[in-house]
């Protein structure tokens, strides 16, 4: 009997245990909430999705320098852990504390109204981060996010200037498009980029599927795709990861990857360019261009909040400025809609520095041109 | 006829002519495109800049991206036979021992090298224990609390993936080490995931076999109370069973993570657990628990993979698949149902009944 009671006890320490270490994650980021109100700092309440990836860490990173103390800040963070009852909670939260501004990154776009209201009654203004949220615009201050149908139009125009310089014939090129998981507004603009594309300059989209934005789909749906059609010469993925797979995917079929498509070669494009393994590619030529979905919103938002400070009116849709990658030297630019986008030619300079701003999660000369 | 009423009453035959139903589509879409019918069985050699000479064909993609699915289908048999629950938390636990498995690899906090911190074999052997421990837990709760398995499981179907983030400092491991990636990749021409995976079947078929293990498990499954008045130790043998299905849970996670060469907490395992209890049912075995067939999950696990591995080749569009799959899904499964089954028997005792009488 006392033997059985023992394992009991044991057990019930086990289950708490791990209740515990699941539980700290959510609290960790609560620090400091009971001393705000000092001085004259302005109180940011900012909600973030989680941080499911290497690009939602650096964005998180991006919010956390330039929101601080010497710039006149002080941010409450919370992680949402991609719940969004969480950031319901977190929003109602940062009411109670009287911020002074609210950002959300939304976990889904659904929902917000009946929160948002209660912000808007409390006289402060929400800014909206990356995805967008489906309520009525006047419930919110402004929202600030990437273009990603521009970025899957900009890629296309690359590859189609690429094509001109390299003397390839539009009907010769054979495009897989290796999707994001769809339904994600980025897998939506990206996928709506390229088909568009294809139907004006005559290539031929031979086949997509998802690849659930992970490098193991990525390997897996490509091994397949080139295994049916084995005259795809342009894979398109649609973020970074997926690329890292089709890369070793195509390798593993024997064949190369690289640029020069009528030597044979399995040309991949990608989006994001955040991770630093990404551009390396770059360099190597493994990945032939990436169009960057820029990570750094935080001085766009700063910027915003200034705006407000001085009694003006931001624009209602920012987007943030993105980059192009290439280690191409033939294409300086691409025109989308006759709006210039220079691409900048990726060298072991340029990935160093980037690093650095990474780390630091300061993104020097982007925080300069913000007016 | 004598080989014919053997066939019929083979265990396995339902999940083997499942299993042909999926390869025959291939067949026949190669057929009307106009290609070699056999295309999808053909097997080549091919030399890679990255890997040397390889196994090339999409039977060897299927039999190596079904790995995963079928480690974790040996301990889920054994799981469903002695408990009459299943494991729900297999996903999650193969994606916590691989996070733990590359943090000891790379080192607390480092999110990318390409050197070992420890060796190799240390962080193989983490991860399995880190699968035991999560086994242990699941059996501990099951077997010694009478807790129902899938509420049991439910605790680390939710934290376990958690619990993976906060040991890699929420960040995504990247190990590029060749000594790591090699389990993910090639053994000489043949994919390593594999031969691992060959290796399980056979030391769990050989433990069955040889011992009385497997009849063990299969009695206290049917009936435990019983069982432990014949003299098993019926918690200890559902315990044990849940401990095994941890164990493969982090060998199938240390498979997938290595493929990546990284351990991508919320990806790795992710929906695996639904497949591989669909690929015990697919193997003919009853979710009620009792008797088991081990190489009809098997087969279900690979079924699984050839469908998925079917729809990319037929070009079927992202947004379509998963309904066809679950067509498939469904088919394959009613075949496989008693009662689709009696009505069979019946129907055939039927007609052998009236060819009697005209005779």
């Amino acid at each position: 009997m006392n033997k059985k009671s023992i394992k009991r006890a044991f057990c019930m320490f086990l289950i708490m245990s791990l209740c515990c270490l699941a539980g700290c994650g959510a609290r960790q980021e609560a620090e400091a909430v009971s001393d705000i109100k000092e001085d004259d700092l302005i109180v940011v309440g900012f909600s973030q999705v989680g941080s499911e990836s290497y690009w939602r860490n650096v964005n998180s990173e991006s919010m956390r320098s330039v929101f601080t103390k010497e710039n006149g800040y002080k941010l409450i963070f919370e992680d949402a852990q991609q719940k969004q009852t969480n950031q319901i909670k977190a929003i109602r939260s940062f009411i109670q504390q009287e911020v002074d501004y609210i950002v959300v990154a939304p976990v889904t776009e659904a929902g917000w109204d009946t929160v948002l209201q209660e912000a808007r009654d409390e006289g402060i203004p929400v800014i909206i981060v990356d995805r967008m949220v489906d309520a009525s615009s006047d419930l919110f201050e402004c929202w600030v996010g990437s273009d990603f149908e521009l970025e899957g139009r900009k890629m296309c125009e690359w590859l189609r200037w690429f094509c001109v310089k390299n003397n390839i014939l539009a009907e010769d090129i054979y495009i897989a498009d290796v999707q994001g998981t769809i339904g994600a507004s980025a897998q939506i603009g990206r996928t709506k980029g390229l088909e568009a594309a294809a139907e004006k300059y005559g290539w031929n989209i031979v086949a997509q599927a998802d690849g659930e934005f992970t490098r193991a789909k990525g390997y897996e749906v490509t091994q397949q795709l080139l295994k049916r059609n084995p005259k795809i010469n342009v894979v398109y993925c649609e973020n970074d990861d997926e690329a890292f797979g089709a890369i070793k995917a195509i390798e593993d079929a024997g064949k190369r990857v690289g640029s020069n498509i009528k030597g044979g070669e399995i040309m991949v494009v990608s989006f994001d360019g955040v991770k630093p393994e990404a551009l390396q590619d770059v360099l190597d030529n493994s990945i032939s261009c990436i169009v960057e979905c820029n990570p750094f919103h935080g001085p766009r938002v700063e910027a915003i909040i200034r705006k407000l400070q001085n009694g003006e009116t931001p624009q209602k849709y920012e987007y943030v400025d993105e980059d192009m990658f290439s280690a191409h030297e033939e294409i300086e630019s691409v025109v989308v809609d006759s709006k210039q986008y220079p691409v900048t030619r990726i060298t072991q300079e340029v990935i160093d520095r980037r690093i650095m701003e990474f780390d630091s999660g300061d993104y020097g000369d982007q925080a300069e041109n913000v007016y | 006829m004598k080989i014919w009423n053997k066939i019929k009453t083979w265990p396995l035959l339902l999940p083997v002519v499942a299993m042909i139903l999926v390869l025959a589509v291939n067949i026949i879409h190669d057929a009307a495109v106009g290609e070699n019918p056999l295309s999808f069985f053909m097997i080549s050699l091919r030399d890679t800049t990255t890997n040397g000479t390889i196994l090339y064909g999409r039977i060897i993609d299927i039999i190596n991206r079904g790995s995963e699915v079928a480690i974790l289908a040996i301990g889920m048999t054994l799981v469903v036979s002695a408990s009459a629950g299943t494991d729900i938390s297999v996903g999650s636990v193969m994606s916590l021992c691989a996070s733990f498995m590359c943090m000891n690899l790379a080192g607390y906090g480092v999110s990318s090298t390409t050197t070992l911190a420890k060796p190799l074999f240390v962080g193989l052997l983490a991860a399995v224990l880190m699968g035991a421990i999560c086994g242990a837990f699941n059996g501990t709760l099951v077997a010694h609390l009478s807790i129902q398995p899938m509420v049991a499981t439910l605790i680390l179907y939710s934290a376990a993936r958690a619990i993976g983030l906060l040991l890699c400092n929420d960040l995504i491991v990247y190990v590029r080490n060749p000594s790591f990636a090699f389990i993910g990749a090639f053994t000489g021409p043949i994919p390593t995931p594999i031969i691992i995976t060959i290796v399980c079947i056979l030391i769990v078929s050989l433990v069955l076999k040889k011992t009385a293990m497997g009849m063990y498990i299969q009695s206290v499954g049917i009936n435990a109370r019983a069982s432990r008045i014949a003299g098993l130790n019926s918690k200890l043998l559902k315990f044990l069973a849940y401990t095994l299905c941890g164990v493969f849970a982090a060998i199938a996670g240390i498979v997938a993570s290595s493929r990546i060469t990284s351990a991508d907490s919320n990806n790795i395992g992710l929906y695996l657990e639904m497949d591989a209890i669909l690929s015990v049912a697919l193997g003919g075995n009853s979710l009620g628990g009792g008797k088991f067939n081990l190489a009809g999950s098997i087969i279900g696990a690979y079924t699984i993979q050839a469908i998925t591995t079917t729809l990319y080749a037929l070009g079927v569009s992202s947004i379509q698949a998963p309904v066809y799959k679950a067509i498939i899904v469904i088919i394959i499964v009613v075949i496989e149902a008693p009662p689709f089954k009696a009505f069979i028997r019946k129907h055939s005792a039927s007609r052998a009944a009236a060819k009697e009488v005209k005779a």
